[in-house]
């Protein structure tokens, strides 16, 4: 494993199976015991540095790091000095003043946890909780998590990703590391949602959706991100949904035991019908638990370990 | 607690610097009496779970479960407890892999609890076991059972049933194979010059 996690292409097969196999044992851990806290990181902070408001991802990372015993602080930028204007660099030299041994970064512009980490302004280990339209890191890994536990071993499986590719880190995080878990990847979008170069991808790409929902394994809808659009990408919401939403018709071309996933938060009615969400197929719900098991299982393989 | 040469050697057997102390008849022996022990402790067989701590003790509690089982003429609930988020040298080493736990689904509240190692050496890896025992629940008492004690102790821990008491010198390594994991059962001691440093 690296010292940091920036992109899922930072892991090889045997990095990323090992991230999914801790995490299934953080989850026999602390399922069901009478106490769910591990000692592994007395002692050690975990910064929660969040550029960008999130609070699924940041209260998953919290309960992750305190699951594990860290101390875990909390720098949002909302009501702190990154709305006063403080650049970077001094928020990473003040993090490092403080003595973070681990900094969870979101940040709204692509590669800020990269520069975070290969500045030389800190020397904690960095975990990108999203950056921008870049890549998330962790999802992928809950979410590939989460499709192993239903699918077994994801190699040659087929996982189909539809909606907003253009602006989600989510899907590009995850074409990356299902592909290095040998999954067969489609992206399924409007060409004006579907990102130049995607061409270079490891996975194919349609316009069309029905024709991909036949054979596939998983099927993980995309949130369309309202609030990244400056442009028309579509004619309207109405239109989207008919073409592009998951609903009761495109549901029953599934193969009988494929499962749907989403990174939420949803847009009922928009990618997805309350009633395929809330289907017992539909695994949303278990992505957002295994979040936490997979986050603890990153800290761990990050922060426990001293120098070789 | 890793003993010295559980991981690294691969020296094929009677090589240079390697001595034979158990063979597959010895251990059985050992195991069998070992069963008898707890049953005769335990006054029979009733609330045991016999927890093995990863990766050569799990085998070792199942069968140590099984004998006592056989014995009694009942199931005795076997299981697993990796100890590695509650190692006293985590830092000392880049993060481990960790190890199946598998407690039975009775749990460990109000029963006695026999923990299983393949080796105690410096006791640190029991301390780090009735640690992780403490989160699980509250067993009604906790025993120890080890194939082999090979001494030099660093912590006030004493095991209940020992298969065979071995003393050695630090210089040396104790090797326990066994066929669920390294396809034979054997008991071996490593010299420096054979094993690790």
């Amino acid at each position: 494993m690296n010292r940091h996690l920036l992109s899922a292409a930072d892991l090889d097969r045997d990095d990323a199976t090992l991230v999914l196999d801790t995490a299934a044992e953080m989850a026999q851990l602390t399922e069901g015991r009478s106490v769910k806290k591990l000692p592994t990181l007395r002692g050690r902070a975990v910064v929660n540095l969040f550029f960008e408001d999130s609070t699924r991802t940041r209260t998953s990372f919290e309960l992750a790091a305190k699951r594990l015993s860290a101390d875990v602080v909390n720098f949002s930028a909302k009501g702190s000095s990154l709305s006063k204007g403080e650049s970077l660099k001094d928020t990473a030299l003040t993090l490092e003043a403080m003595g973070a041994d681990g900094v969870v970064v979101r940040h709204w512009a692509s590669g800020a946890p990269h520069r975070l980490a290969h500045s030389g302004w800190i020397r904690s280990s960095v975990v990108n909780a999203g950056d921008g339209t870049h890549e998330h890191p962790t999802q992928a890994l809950l979410d590939a998590y989460t499709l192993r536990r239903h699918l077994g071993s994801l190699g040659a499986r087929r996982i189909t990703i539809v909606g907003d590719v253009l602006h989600s880190r989510v899907a590009r995080s995850n074409v990356l590391l299902l592909a290095t878990l040998g999954a067969d990847v489609t992206l399924v979008g409007p060409p004006t949602l579907l990102p130049v170069g995607v061409e270079n991808w490891p996975c194919q790409t349609s316009f069309e959706l029905d024709p991909a929902l036949a054979k596939a394994d998983a099927v993980m809808m995309l949130r369309v991100q309202r609030e990244r659009m400056n442009a028309a990408f579509f004619p309207s919401a109405r239109e989207y949904s008919r073409r592009y939403g998951l609903d009761a018709r495109r549901f029953g071309l599934l193969p009988e035991d494929a499962v749907v996933l989403h990174p939420g938060p949803m847009n009922r009615g928009m990618e997805i019908t309350a009633e395929v969400a809330d289907s017992d197929r539909s695994v949303i719900v278990e992505q957002v638990t295994n979040g936490i098991y997979v986050r603890m299982a990153v800290l761990y393989l990050l922060l426990a370990g001293g120098p070789p | 607690m890793t003993t010295p040469g559980h991981d690294a050697d691969v020296l094929p057997s009677h090589s240079r610097g390697e001595r034979r102390i158990l063979d597959d008849r010895d251990i059985a022996r050992a195991l069998t009496r070992i069963a008898h022990e707890i049953v005769e402790h335990n006054k029979g067989a009733d609330d045991l779970v016999v927890l093995g701590i990863p990766k050569r003790g799990v085998p070792l509690a199942r069968r140590l479960a099984a004998r006592i089982g056989e014995a009694e003429g009942t199931a005795v609930p076997a299981g697993a407890l990796d100890i590695t988020m509650y190692r006293d040298d985590l830092r000392l080493h880049p993060a481990r892999a960790l190890e199946p736990t598998d407690i039975p689904a009775g749990g460990v509240d109000r029963k006695v609890v026999v923990l299983v190692d393949d080796v105690l050496f410096s006791g640190r890896t029991i301390r780090a076991a009735l640690t992780a025992l403490d989160d699980i629940g509250r067993p009604r008492a906790v025993r120890l059972a080890v194939l082999v004690d090979r001494g030099h102790r660093e912590l006030p821990i004493r095991p209940d049933h020992v298969g065979k008491n071995l003393p050695t010198s630090l210089s040396e390594s104790v090797k326990v194979m066994l066929d669920e994991v390294d396809g034979n059962d054997a008991v071996l001691v490593v010299n420096a010059a054979g094993g690790r440093p």
